[in-house]
C-alpha cells in the first residue's frame, strides 16, 4: 500500500527532458523519417531563398554569388512584371473560388434532393473522374476540342456557318478556357466534399420541416443552406489563404511556352518555372517565388485568424 | 439497433409519399443539369479514344469527331512496332508507383499513428514542424538547386521518388483516420508488454485498412500522374521517362515522336502525328480509367474524412 503511494508521487513529479526523450524514443524514431523528409525537402532549401538577393552565378553556387540587395525585386516592380503576375494569379483564383464553390454547392444540394441512390452514386463517380487524370492529358483533351485545324468545336462552328477564332493565338479567349477547364476538373471533387457535409447533417430538422409542409425550395433555403454556411465560409477563407498559389500543372500544360498568350495567362508559378528552366534567370525567378511565399504566408495567417474568430475548432493553429 | 435503423427508413418512406410539386421540379432540374455535366465529363475521353482509331486523313479532312469515319488501328500498330519507349515508360512508372506507394504509405501511417498518441509529449511540436512547411516554403528555385547542385540527383529517378513520398496533408488525413481506432487497443498492447513499434505494426496497421487504401490511392495517383518533377530533373540523357512525361513530350515535341517510332520504316513526313498522340494518350491513361470504377469509393471516403478538418 505504501509502496503504491510512493510510486504515485514519483509519477507526478515532472520528469527531466532526458528521461522524457528516452521514454519516448520509439515514438520519436517512428517520426524520424518524416522529420528528416521535411528537413531535407522543405527546411534545407529555406536559407537558399537568399538567392533572391544575389546576382546568381551557377558555378559559384548560392552563397558565393555577388549580393545585390533588392535589385531583383526593384526590377520586377518597375518593369510591371510582378504587377501583371499578381493580377492574373489573384483574378484566376477568385474566379475559381467563386464560380467553383457556387457550382459545387449547387450540384451537392441538387444531388441530395434526388431519391434514387443509384443515380446519386453514379453521378458522383462520373463527376469525380476528371480529377484523376494528369494535366498532360487535360491539355490534349482541350487541344482536341478547340485547336483551329482539327478541333471538334472548331469544326462544329465552321459547319454551322460561323468562323472559329485561332484560339491558340488569341490571348483574350484564355481566361474563359482556363476557368472552364479548371471547373471541369475540380467540380466533382468539391461536390463530393459538400455532399459529405450535407449527408452528415442532422436529418431530424429536415423531417420536421417536411411534416410541417415546407416545400423543397423552402427546405433548401431555410435548412440546407444555413447548415452548410459554416463549412462554406471556412472552405472559402482557406481558399482565400491560398490566393497567391496557382494550379501550375493546368496552366503550364494548357499554355506552355506560347508567349502570345502570356498577357492573360501568366501566373506566378508559370513565370517562376519558365524563367528558371528556359531563361536560367535564377535570381529573378526566386525573387518572385520569395515574394509569393512571404505575402502568401501573411494572407494565410490572416485567413486563419478570421476562421478562429468564427469557429476555433476549425482553425489550423 | 433495429429501432434506430427503422426510423429513418420510415421517414424516407413519407418523403416518397409527400412528393410535392417543388420536389418534382427540383428532380427534373437535377437530372437535366447533372446528366449534362456528367456527359461533359466523359465526352472528351471518348473523343480521344475515337480519334486514336481514326485515320490521319479523316482528321485532316473533318477534324476530331465522336465516331471515326474510317476505322484504323494504324497508330497502335506503329506504337507496337517499336514499343521500346512505351514499355520503358511503363516500367519506370509502375516501378516508381509501387515502390513510392509502399514506402510512403508505411511512413505516413507510422508518423500519423505516433502523432496521434495522446501520451506522446512531442506530438504538437512535431505536427507544427510538419504543418509549417505547407504554410511557408522557400520556393521552387532553392528546392531545384538543392536537388541538382547539392544532392546531385539530376537524371536520377530518386529525384521523383523522394519528394512525392509524403505531404503534410496526407499525414493530417492519416491522423484523422487513426483517431477512429480506440485508444484501448494501444493500451492493451502496452499491458502485454509490446513496444510502440510492435503495437503499430501488429495492432494498428491491420485496423487501418480503409485508411491505407485511401491514402495509398492518393499516393499511387500522384506517382502515376507524375510529370512535374520529371520535367525539372530528367534531361534528355535519361532513356526512359515516366509515362505522363513521355506523353508530355509526345504532345509537345516532334523530336520525341520521331524517336518513339524510330526504326519502324515509316517516312517521318507520313507520320500520323495526331492519331499517334491520341493512341499514346490512351495507352498512358488506360489503366487509371479502367481501375477507376473499383477505387473511386476509397477516394470519396478519404475526402469525407479530410473534409472534416485538413
Amino acid at each position: 500500500m505504501q509502496k503504491a503511494a510512493s510510486q504515485k508521487v514519483v509519477n507526478y513529479r515532472k520528469p527531466s527532458v532526458g528521461r522524457t526523450l528516452v521514454q519516448n524514443r520509439t515514438l520519436i524514431f517512428m517520426c524520424l523519417p518524416a522529420i528528416l523528409f521535411f528537413l531535407v525537402f522543405s527546411y534545407l532549401p529555406m536559407p537558399g531563398a537568399y538567392i533572391a538577393f544575389t546576382n546568381f552565378q551557377y558555378n559559384k553556387g548560392i552563397f558565393a554569388s555577388p549580393f545585390v540587395g533588392l535589385k531583383n525585386f526593384q526590377f520586377l516592380f518597375i518593369s510591371g512584371q510582378l504587377g501583371l503576375l499578381l493580377k492574373n494569379t489573384v483574378l484566376y483564383n477568385l474566379a475559381f473560388i467563386i464560380v467553383g464553390n457556387f457550382l459545387q454547392l449547387t450540384f451537392a444540394i441538387l444531388l441530395n434532393e434526388v431519391a434514387c441512390k443509384g443515380y446519386k452514386k453514379t453521378a458522383q463517380s462520373i463527376m469525380f473522374l476528371p480529377y484523376f487524370i494528369s494535366d498532360v492529358l487535360v491539355s490534349l483533351l482541350v487541344y482536341n476540342l478547340i485547336n483551329y485545324d482539327y478541333g471538334f468545336i472548331s469544326h462544329l462552328v465552321t459547319s454551322l456557318g460561323g468562323t472559329m477564332p485561332k484560339v491558340y493565338q488569341n490571348a483574350g479567349a484564355w481566361p474563359f478556357i482556363i476557368v472552364l477547364v479548371h471547373l471541369w476538373k475540380s467540380t466533382g471533387y468539391g461536390t463530393v466534399v459538400y455532399f459529405a457535409a450535407i449527408t452528415g447533417m442532422d436529418s431530424s430538422m429536415m423531417e420536421a420541416a417536411q411534416i410541417d409542409g415546407a416545400n423543397a425550395w423552402q427546405r433548401i433555403r431555410y435548412i440546407t443552406l444555413p447548415t452548410l454556411k459554416p463549412t462554406v465560409i471556412i472552405l472559402f477563407l482557406f481558399a482565400i489563404g491560398g490566393i497567391l498559389k496557382g494550379n501550375f500543372g493546368l496552366f503550364y500544360n494548357l499554355v506552355g511556352n506560347n508567349s502570345m498568350l502570356f498577357k492573360t495567362t501568366d501566373i506566378i508559378e508559370t513565370y517562376v518555372y519558365r524563367s528558371m528552366m528556359n531563361s536560367f534567370n535564377f535570381s529573378q525567378s526566386s525573387a518572385v517565388g520569395l515574394f509569393q511565399s512571404v505575402v502568401g504566408f501573411f494572407i494565410v495567417l490572416g485567413a486563419n485568424a478570421f476562421v478562429k474568430r468564427l469557429d476555433p475548432d476549425y482553425a489550423l493553429f | 439497433m433495429t429501432v434506430k435503423t427503422q426510423f429513418p427508413e420510415h421517414a424516407m418512406h413519407t418523403t416518397h409519399i409527400r412528393k410535392d410539386k417543388s420536389q418534382i421540379v427540383i428532380n427534373i432540374i437535377t437530372y437535366v443539369l447533372v446528366t449534362i455535366f456528367c456527359i461533359m465529363c466523359i465526352l472528351p475521353f471518348w473523343m480521344i479514344i475515337a480519334s486514336s482509331f481514326a485515320t490521319e486523313d479523316s482528321i485532316r479532312r473533318s477534324g476530331f469527331t465522336l465516331w471515326p469515319s474510317d476505322f484504323s488501328t494504324f497508330s497502335y500498330e506503329l506504337l507496337f512496332r517499336s514499343p521500346d519507349q512505351m514499355i520503358g515508360a511503363y516500367a519506370v512508372t509502375v516501378g516508381l508507383t509501387l515502390v513510392g506507394t509502399v514506402i510512403g504509405l508505411f511512413l505516413v501511417a507510422m508518423t500519423g499513428y505516433a502523432l496521434q498518441r495522446k501520451d506522446f509529449p512531442y506530438r504538437n511540436g512535431i505536427m507544427f514542424y510538419i504543418y509549417f512547411t505547407s504554410l511557408f516554403s522557400a520556393g521552387l528555385v532553392p528546392f531545384y538547386l538543392l536537388i541538382v547542385q547539392y544532392l546531385n540527383l539530376r537524371d536520377s529517378y530518386f529525384a521523383i521518388l523522394l519528394p512525392l513520398l509524403m505531404s503534410p496533408w496526407l499525414i493530417v488525413l492519416m491522423k484523422n483516420f487513426v483517431k477512429a481506432i480506440p485508444h484501448e487497443i494501444t493500451e492493451s498492447g502496452k499491458i502485454d508488454g509490446a513496444g510502440d513499434f510492435k503495437i503499430f505494426v501488429a495492432l494498428i496497421l491491420p485496423n487501418l485498412k480503409p485508411a491505407l487504401a485511401t491514402i495509398g490511392l492518393f499516393l499511387a495517383l500522384s506517382y502515376w500522374n507524375e510529370w512535374y518533377y520529371s520535367s525539372l530533373f530528367l534531361t534528355t540523357k535519361v532513356e526512359y521517362r515516366p509515362l505522363q512525361y513521355h506523353l508530355y513530350n509526345v504532345i509537345n515535341k516532334v523530336a520525341s515522336l520521331k524517336n518513339s517510332v524510330a526504326g519502324s520504316n515509316v517516312v517521318i513526313t507520313d507520320l500520323p502525328g495526331e492519331t499517334l498522340k491520341m493512341a499514346t494518350a490512351v495507352i498512358a491513361t488506360g489503366p487509371i480509367i479502367l481501375l477507376y470504377p473499383f477505387v473511386q469509393k476509397y477516394f470519396v471516403a478519404g475526402l469525407t474524412v479530410g473534409a472534416v478538418k485538413g
